[in-house]
């Protein structure tokens, strides 16, 4: 797509040729009162030279030399230069929906091992293409869910993301779908006991997250026997998906939701991500989004074609399975070549590695008097500990040795004030650990 | 061709009504416009429809179709053959491959639908339409 520019006199020629007065005159229609008087207040145009030391400036405003604790759906980890280089290329970052699939063919490609890839990693039998992030990839998965039981409840559990709570209910609101939250146990898990068999026969979906927003594992072959004795799907959710590398994938689900992002996306400033829903092949048809599929051409050539798309909305309008119309493309790529770079043993080590190191910061922030573990269920990189302070006033002491503390949880949860979720992912340096060990026990032994 | 005890719609529904019960399913000729069908979705049993109101879908390797009630009605039955042989729709439209069986909840709808020589006068006519 090119953007040029049109001159003065080939606007004339335009408006000419409608017969219209001006640019202007064509937006009469529109009241008054609903238009802008005078123009955008926009600064003036800018040289090359002034517009490259504008954007120096904001960049060096971005803070440096920060370690950071902070997980909670996003997370920091290893990313290569060949992804980005690789991402960049033209070919990639230019191209436009392959619906043509004769000149797509490359886009096509990497989109069916992605799907290939995602379904490896969930144990399910077919994925998407991709969805925008990990809440509406779950949101999507409860709205799959309801189709195909034709119920029209939900059982949430509290300690599914606090934000893909909220996209859910945003979507809920008008839908006439019921949601229903369930609290945890000590453990830190879902509370079993509230699901009643009673309950579960007229639920849609039982919905989860494993690793949870505590960081502790749900189990989920336990909670989809429970679920199925009741004729209800279970969707899981993931956020972290790094954990895959060593955990059992969620096979036993009907639906995995899964944020992206740990496969080779920067957080940057809470995304663009790219979101992932796999499910079994018997829901196929009530999935949404895009989907490639391998075919031969009329020479029995290998290729790639988008496939089912009469689940989507540009074909069957409001009998679409979702408004979905595109998908994450660029960083499904990403995340095709991020896990392509690791393998299948890189994965594992990457894992190993983000489970020793929280192993590591956990022990050596509960060596420090009145700090204690909060949850006794297993967890992955993540893990909440209880501390005798405020933990915002921690954090605000930590942030002046630039460290940016645990994610308190008493921000969404009332009952959990003084309890913090600390991640540790491989990019954690041991002496960094043990720095910020230490800066937690000086900030306990101050008084107040 | 055409069954002589069948009514049909302009959607290409055709139904076989006995005693406060009918069968419907897809004619030939749209079994031949969609052409190799791959998927059927069918509604619940104990669902209420009305005359005109779409109860599930036909899919072939061109096209998604609505099939759409004749009649007004409560599904009885559906033919659960066809979820894992939907390739019998191209077979044997008018026999085997019918799709639901419902209770009617008002025979004189049957009397606004063709007959067959009137069905078989309307598809000439499209067929004249495609190759005009």
């Amino acid at each position: 797509m090119r953007y040029l520019p049109k001159s003065p006199s080939e606007r004339k020629e335009m408006l000419d040729a409608i017969g219209a007065r001006s640019a202007e005159a064509l937006f009469e229609s529109i009241p008054q009162k609903f238009r802008l008087r005078e123009p955008l207040p926009l600064p003036g145009p800018l040289s090359e030279m002034e517009i490259i030391a504008y954007f120096q400036a904001r960049a060096a405003e971005n803070a440096r030399g920060f370690t950071s604790f902070l997980g909670a759906g996003v997370y920091n980890h290893i990313r290569s230069v060949v992804t980005d280089a690789l991402i960049q290329r033209g070919e990639f970052l230019t191209s436009y929906t392959p619906y043509q699939a004769e000149i797509s063919q490359g886009t096509l490609t990497a989109i069916f091992e992605f799907q290939t890839l995602m379904c490896q990693l969930t144990g399910q039998d077919v994925a998407n293409a991709s969805m925008y992030d990990g809440s509406t990839a779950l949101t999507e998965a409860v709205l799959m869910a309801e189709r195909i039981t034709d119920r029209h409840r939900v059982f949430v559990a509290r300690s599914v993301h606090p934000e893909y709570r909220q996209v859910l209910a945003t979507y809920a609101r008008n839908l006439g779908l019921e949601m229903e939250e369930i609290g945890f146990t000590e453990s830190g898990q879902l509370d079993r006991a509230a699901l009643t068999p009673e309950k579960l026969a007229a639920a849609a979906a039982v919905v989860v997250q494993s690793p949870n927003f505590f960081g502790v594992l749900e189990n989920i072959p336990g909670l989809a026997e429970a679920a199925h004795a009741g004729g209800t799907l279970l969707v899981t959710s993931i956020s972290e998906p790094i954990s895959l590398g060593i955990l059992r994938p969620p096979s036993e689900a009907d639906i995995v939701a899964m944020e992206g992002q740990a496969f080779g996306v920067p957080p940057s400033y809470g995304g663009p991500y790219v979101g992932v829903i796999a499910t079994r092949e018997k829901f196929v048809r009530q999935m949404p989004g895009r989907l490639a599929g391998q075919t031969a051409d009329a020479a029995g050539r290998r290729g790639f074609v988008l496939t089912l798309a009469t689940r989507e909305q540009h074909i069957r309008r409001e009998k679409a399975t979702s408004n979905i119309c595109t998908n994450e493309a660029l960083y499904a790529l990403a995340a095709t070549i991020h896990l392509c770079l690791l393998g299948k043993e890189g994965i594992r080590d990457l894992a190993v590695q983000n489970l020793s190191k929280a192993r590591f910061a956990q022990a050596e922030l509960e060596k420090i008097p009145g700090v204690r573990r909060v949850f006794s269920g297993p967890t992955f990189n993540e893990f909440t500990l209880e501390f005798p302070r405020s933990v915002k006033l921690i954090n605000a002491a930590l942030l002046r040795e630039k460290i940016i503390g645990p994610y308190a949880l008493g921000t969404h949860y009332p009952e959990l004030t003084k309890r913090a979720l600390v991640c540790v992912t491989e990019t954690m340096p041991r002496a960094e650990i043990e720095r910020m060990a230490a800066a937690v026990r000086r900030i306990l032994g101050t008084p107040l | 061709m055409y069954p002589r005890e069948y009514r049909y719609t302009k959607e290409h529904e055709w139904i076989k009504a006995e005693g406060g019960t009918g069968t419907i399913g897809i004619t030939d000729y749209a079994q031949q416009e969609l052409g190799d069908v791959v998927f059927v979705e069918l509604p619940k049993v104990g669902a209420q429809i009305n005359a005109g109101q779409s109860f599930g879908t036909v899919e072939s390797v061109k096209a998604v179709s609505e099939i759409f009630s004749p009649v007004t009605g409560e599904i009885l039955e559906t033919n659960s053959a066809l979820v894992n042989a939907p390739e019998k729709i191209n077979q044997d439209p008018h026999g085997s491959a019918w799709l639901v069986r419902m209770r009617l909840a008002d025979s004189k709808e049957l009397v606004g639908l063709m007959d067959a020589p009137a069905y078989e006068a309307y598809i000439a006519e499209k067929a004249k339409e495609h190759s005009a």
